[in-house]
């Protein structure tokens, strides 16, 4: 009888800790362990890690934060993880080496970059049957889709361009040369502009998706760091809209770039190598891994100040965050 | 592509000749006889990819000679339909003979093959730009990383084919910028040991140790033996147990079979599925003088080799190669600037150069091989 009492008084407990509102979590992709680090946002302690196929790159949630999806370019899939149960429940066939992969706005097509093929993968994500093949530039790596739901952007790493996909006709509508090694493409908030960062270019291009023309080119500089090691990749905007960090790898530090003035306010030091990021459900923090130190850094992003570090695996590459905690999590305190 | 003008395609040659290629030692290891036309092959097969996006369009013409061929004629044959965009595959004799023919005046040859150092100083030509690293850019790679070490006493073990020559020169100018010392000098001159027979083993494990034991005392034995004689013998025979680095052992190299930092796993995947084989430093210097030329073709919008020049001399060409910075030409001996991969005899590469703490005032590149107050090029 009071078994049964403390299990039930456990779940009533577990509904609790999986409310929305109470609890965010956070997935890291560990390029070089396999896996992929769970940690609660609020206690910063590592919850889980989940072993996924060879070298997990590109992480995303689906729009109902149902499902996590991991691009594993060397075992030439994508893992699909309960956000629940943290298991590993199917896998996609992405084709060779995916990267990265952008979801629409409905949750139902999930674009993935084929880096070695040059192909763009569209797939439906209930099914994973391939609703067609767009053929792009060389290494295709930043994937996005509009907030409208027309386009979707890739960019190629070795073409230098972004590539405009016509989402009802799944063809190319333009071309967009930028500058050397586009990592990432993001559109503002409200779908007025197109943002590609350039690793090698150190710079970024804005694009004016009426005319897919570049209308500015961003740059940076740091004293005392050589401008070769200024090479923005991951950009994630504020929930505003109004700002965006932009984590700038080996010169270990994240810049936060007003939007409408396009000017660089300020740099954060970070970790070494910062590539991709995060915000926060309620826009307060952001997350940034830190490739070459192993962990992730959070920032306060009113103050712009980096607030604590968490170790993670090894070469930690994406970052992907859910409001609410996973149920496994709280059996595990539970037993 | 719908909207997009179609521009007259792009001829680029590759110009080369079959010169006798040293012969691993083992037999295990197959000889190599395509290094370079494969990585040419792949990057016009990629900016053809890239080219289609903005109505350029790219083809490789082959021109490979027997090694008895006359390279001039060859080259002549080539510049009478008009000026080129040349891959040089060529020793220095010949790419200078090809360079300095009044045809050749306003074509570009990119060289990806030739380290010596008087093609960039005093034999240097205005149409001549060098994608490979010279000796005196792997010989600072090299001391820059044994200076951080704090192995500064080099025993030098060299063969005297030119290459050698030129390579040696350049480790004493290094050790006299670095601070490294060059303790002893020695000619390897015993005749060399079979190919791996039985008695091979034998004699090469008397022979290293004696001619290492007279050297002075030294942190490193640095061997320089371009045709691949002796120097892959040394490493755990020598007199005293030291590490092996330069021609053999750990080399200073544009590309490294085990390189995959900034994206190398692209060329480090794609060129197998080509050639069937690993891309070879050649390779990947074909590779990457055909990108500068397509890149400098699709980038500037212009399709003459002069026109094309004119950008790839100018501060808007940021040449990406796999290298986590962006590369350029030194105006004043077109050499690329790049930094170069400490590898080659190892299963994971040891570091790249420039190391940390060497500074250079606008470049930390150009801490690597003559810098603009040393050049002795006199350029147009």
């Amino acid at each position: 009888m009071t078994r049964i009492m403390i299990a039930a008084a456990g779940a009533l407990a577990a509904l609790l800790f999986s409310s929305p509102s109470f609890a965010t979590t956070i997935f890291v992709s560990n390029e070089k362990d396999n896996t992929v680090t769970v940690v609660d946002a609020d206690t910063l302690q590592v919850i889980d890690t989940i072993k996924v196929s060879r070298r997990p790159r590109g992480v995303m949630l689906s729009p109902d934060f149902k499902e996590l999806f991991v691009a594993a370019g060397d075992g030439d899939t994508m893992d699909v993880i309960d956000t629940n149960t943290l298991k590993k429940t199917r896998e996609l066939d992405s084709g060779p080496d995916p990267e990265l992969m952008a979801i629409d706005q409905e949750g139902k097509k999930i674009y993935i970059a084929n880096e070695d093929d040059s192909l763009v993968t569209i797939m439906d994500i209930k099914s994973g049957d391939v609703l067609g093949e767009v053929p792009v530039g060389v290494e295709p790596e930043g994937m996005t889709v509009s907030p409208d739901n027309k386009y979707t952007v890739a960019t190629s790493e070795s073409t230098s361009m972004a590539h405009i996909i016509d989402n009802a006709s799944m063809k190319l509508i333009a071309n967009v040369l930028v500058d050397s090694r586009p990592r990432e493409a993001k559109f503002t908030p409200d779908g007025k502009e197109l943002w590609v960062s350039s690793e090698v270019g150190g710079t970024i291009s804005v694009i004016d998706p009426k005319t897919w023309k570049v209308i500015k080119k961003i740059s940076f500089e740091v004293p005392g760091v050589r401008p070769e090691q200024l090479q923005p990749v991951g950009m994630d905007f504020t929930k505003d809209g109004k700002q965006v960090f932009v984590a700038l790898g080996p010169a270990n530090r994240v810049a936060v770039i007003d939007v409408a003035s396009k000017e660089v306010k300020n740099y954060i030091l970070v970790g070494q190598r910062p590539w991709h990021g995060e915000m926060g459900p309620d826009g307060k923090k952001y997350f940034v891994a830190n490739g070459l130190t192993n962990d992730l850094t959070v920032i306060d992003v009113q103050s712009q100040k980096a607030e604590k570090s968490v170790p993670v695996g090894r070469l930690p590459w994406g970052v992907a965050i859910m409001p609410g905690k996973p149920q496994a999590a709280a059996d595990d305190k539970k037993s | 592509m719908p909207g997009v003008e179609t521009k007259p395609p792009v001829t680029i040659v590759y110009l080369g000749k079959r010169y006798d290629e040293p012969l691993p030692l083992s037999y295990a290891e197959k000889p190599i006889f395509d290094k370079g036309i494969q990585g040419a092959r792949l990057i016009i097969k990629e900016a053809n990819q890239a080219g289609r996006f903005v109505g350029n369009s790219f083809q490789l013409v082959e021109a490979i000679i027997p090694p008895n061929g006359d390279i001039v004629a060859k080259a002549k044959e080539i510049l009478a339909k008009g000026d080129a965009f040349i891959i040089a595959d060529l020793e220095p004799k010949d790419l200078i003979a090809v360079a300095d023919l009044p045809e050749a005046k306003n074509s570009i040859l990119v060289n990806i093959r030739a380290s010596d150092d008087s093609l960039r100083q005093e034999q240097c030509r205005s149409n001549v730009f060098h994608i490979i690293p010279s000796y005196a850019m792997r010989a600072d790679a090299l001391a820059q990383y044994l200076i951080w070490k704090k192995w500064p006493r080099w025993f030098v073990v060299h063969g005297n084919t030119p290459d050698d020559q030129d390579y040696v020169a350049m480790i004493k100018r290094s050790a006299a910028r670095f601070g490294g010392k060059v303790v002893a000098e020695k000619a390897y001159d015993l005749p060399p040991g079979a190919r791996n027979t039985d008695s091979g083993y034998q004699q090469v494990q008397g022979q290293i140790p004696m001619v290492t034991q007279q050297a002075p005392d030294h942190d490193v034995v640095w061997v320089v033996n371009s045709d691949n004689g002796f120097g892959d013998y040394l490493a755990y025979r020598t007199y005293l147990p030291r590490p092996i680095v330069g021609t053999q052992g750990l080399q200073a190299i544009a590309w490294d079979s085990s390189y995959t930092e900034y994206g190398a796993m692209h060329l480090q995947d794609a060129l197998p599925k080509l050639a069937k084989r690993a891309p070879t430093e050649r390779d990947y210097t074909a590779w990457l003088g055909g990108r500068a030329l397509t890149d400098g073709v699709m980038r500037s919008g212009k399709l003459t080799p002069s026109e094309v020049k004119a950008y790839l001399l100018s501060d808007q060409f940021r040449l990406e190669g796999f290298k986590g910075q962006a590369m350029s030409f030194r105006p004043w001996d077109h050499q690329l600037r790049q930094p170069i991969i400490l590898g080659g005899g190892t299963r994971v590469p040891v570091s790249v150069s420039p190391q940390e703490g060497f500074l250079h005032p606008t470049n930390v590149t150009d801490t690597l091989g003559f810098d603009q107050p040393e050049t002795k090029c006199k350029l147009p």
